[in-house]
């Protein structure tokens, strides 16, 4: 009940600061769309390639694409944190009786909220080129994405609750996403790839989330591979959280 | 009487790579209910770690401490709800104006957002926020960003409020502002935990205060008590040449209790600056010194500083 209002009031506090900030608004919708004019006109030509999955260049991609934005969405949020670090709001925020579960989860359900309504707006402005997936599978899609989100999001938090400083954070952030995002086949399906980097991929958990977005994407909602995916990140995402709520409550000299 | 703060052995050790600091090195506080407690010490001494652990936000490495009839080590989550904490950061988001900054507060504390609207506003004229309540903090003056600050350390009204370094930063006004703001917690009740490197704010504000040194408590009392337990008076002199020489001449002296280099100058410390002063001036004589400034004053708690920790607290703060 109480880590609910808590919650509640941490995401108010941090939704509030997003939506009274028309830069961030502007710039949260135009991601997406940027994703779509600048990437989409190279998919036409590529899905011909031999090896291609089969299902539509569109079909191909955007799944891929929801997955990176989940997880680059969510992998900058730590910058936001470390100033509040600076400003001295998070050991204020400590030292009342809220609830630690409650700082991070709060703040991370925002960021989890505005990667949500990015996938959807990536997601409807793809239909018009092409693209073709049932509302259902929408649905699971974005729960999908949102998971990626709140996973990376809590990993973010503890790291810069962790590292205190941008140059330390930064660094970290950028070179472990990097490798995670190529690993799991969000820019082409790892079917292209050869063997032994298939058996690299086989160990991030992050392409198992892009093969379930994939087959959801085949209209294959009743694949294995979805139920898989999606058990893992809901696994991953409740550690990540955990972690991230351990840092909260964790003194920081 | 009451203590709202009683600790016993209070340590904390950090480790880096290296090797492990032990910042604060076994500290016994007894702070009253009621009474304007600082906390003294050089920057490094341990005091900022001290009042983090008291607040709950850094846990100790050893020793006990009651905070608010609470037992630190066990029930934080109880301390939390009785005290306030006021960082030296400040801890108001320069996004956010100062009056959702403390209707937001009070909610985390509880409130109904009835009640924390209402407590909000009576802060707001309390501190004389007014006219900057609705604006972004970030665009707020020194003065009132810390007013802001107190203001959100307040908004349960907490038995107990912590001050890391207030007036640290501020022009004389604000400073002043500060201080009759303090004095009107402490006429309501509050009992008022603060550190400082200003001496004079201490000798001004406080009904005791501790001064910390390397982790230790080197000396507790009411300020008069600490100055009256240092000397009678304190003789400042400067002679042409070598300070040394003349504080090797004076230092043997039987009227002398204590003597020290301090800034260019010689410090001694006196029972009698009267009786002193004619003795000095003539033994600087007969050795051939040629003296060149002499003064006498009572001792501040600068002078309780040096002597007990053996260096000036204004360097040290610099």
């Amino acid at each position: 009940m109480k880590l609910a209002r808590d919650t509640g009031l941490v995401f108010g506090r941090y939704f509030g600061l997003f939506i009274r900030n028309p830069a961030w608004v502007a710039l949260g919708v135009l991601q997406p769309v940027i994703y779509l004019v600048l990437f989409g006109p190279l998919l036409k030509s590529i899905s011909s390639v031999q090896g291609f999955p089969p299902g539509g260049a569109y079909n191909v991609f955007v799944p891929g694409l929801l997955v990176q934005l989940g997880m680059f969405g969510a992998a900058g949020v730590g910058f936001s944190l470390i100033a509040e670090l600076r400003a001295g709001v998070i050991e204020r925020l400590r030292v009342t009786p809220v609830s630690r579960v409650a700082l991070l989860l709060g703040r991370a359900l925002r960021d989890m909220l505005s990667i949500v309504v990015q996938s959807l707006i990536l997601i409807l402005l793809s239909l018009p080129f092409g693209l073709s997936i049932h509302p259902i599978g929408v649905v699971i899609t974005l729960g999908l994405i949102a998971l990626i989100g709140l996973m990376t999001a809590s990993i973010a938090y503890a790291l810069a609750l962790w590292a205190r400083d941008e140059n330390t954070y930064a660094p970290i952030i950028f070179t472990s996403t990097l490798p995670i995002l190529l690993l799991s086949g969000v820019l082409l399906p790892l079917g292209l790839a050869p063997q032994w980097l298939r058996n690299v991929a086989a160990l991030n958990p992050l392409s198992y989330a892009v093969d379930a977005a994939r087959a959801v994407f085949r209209d294959h909602l009743s694949d294995p591979s979805v139920t898989k995916g999606v058990a893992i990140m809901l696994v991953l995402s409740i550690v990540a959280i955990a972690i991230g709520a351990r840092s909260f409550g964790r003194a920081v000299a | 009487m009451e203590e709202v703060i009683n600790t016993k052995g209070l340590r904390r050790v950090f480790k880096t790579r290296a090797r492990a600091v032990e910042a604060v090195a076994g500290v016994d506080l007894h702070v009253r209910a009621g009474e304007i407690f600082g906390f003294l010490g050089p920057n490094g001494a341990g005091k900022t770690t001290t009042l983090r652990m008291l607040a709950t936000l850094l846990p100790p490495s050893g020793g006990s401490a009651t905070v608010a009839g609470c037992n630190l080590l066990t029930q934080p989550d109880r301390i939390r709800e009785r005290i306030g904490y006021v960082g030296q950061a400040g801890g108001s988001d320069r996004e956010i104006t100062g009056r959702r900054e403390l209707e937001f507060q009070g909610r985390l504390y509880g409130q109904s957002s009835a009640a924390a609207r209402k407590r909000a506003a009576e802060l707001i004229t309390m501190l004389e926020l007014e006219a900057c309540a609705d604006r972004k903090s970030g665009t707020y003056s020194g003065g009132q960003k810390r007013r802001l600050d107190i203001g959100l350390g307040l908004v349960h009204d907490p038995q107990l409020l912590f001050l890391d370094e207030p007036t640290t930063g501020l022009d004389p006004q604000s400073r002043a502002r500060v201080w009759d703001e303090v004095r009107r917690m402490h006429d309501r009740g509050t009992t008022v935990f603060l550190t400082t490197h200003y001496l004079d704010e201490a000798d001004a504000l406080c009904d005791r205060v501790a001064i910390i040194d390397y982790g230790k408590i080197v000396a507790e009392g009411t300020p008069e008590e600490l100055k009256r337990a240092v000397a009678g008076d304190v003789v400042t002199l400067a002679v042409a040449g070598d300070q040394q020489r003349a504080l090797d001449l004076l230092e043997d002296q039987p009227f002398v209790r204590e003597a020290t280099l301090d800034e260019g100058s010689v410090l001694l410390y006196v029972d009698r600056g009267e009786v002193a002063m004619p003795a000095i001036l003539r033994l600087l004589d007969g050795a051939g010194l040629t003296l060149m400034t002499i003064g006498l004053h009572r001792p501040s708690l600068d002078d309780v500083f040096l002597r007990q920790t053996g260096r000036s607290l204004r360097e040290t703060a610099a």
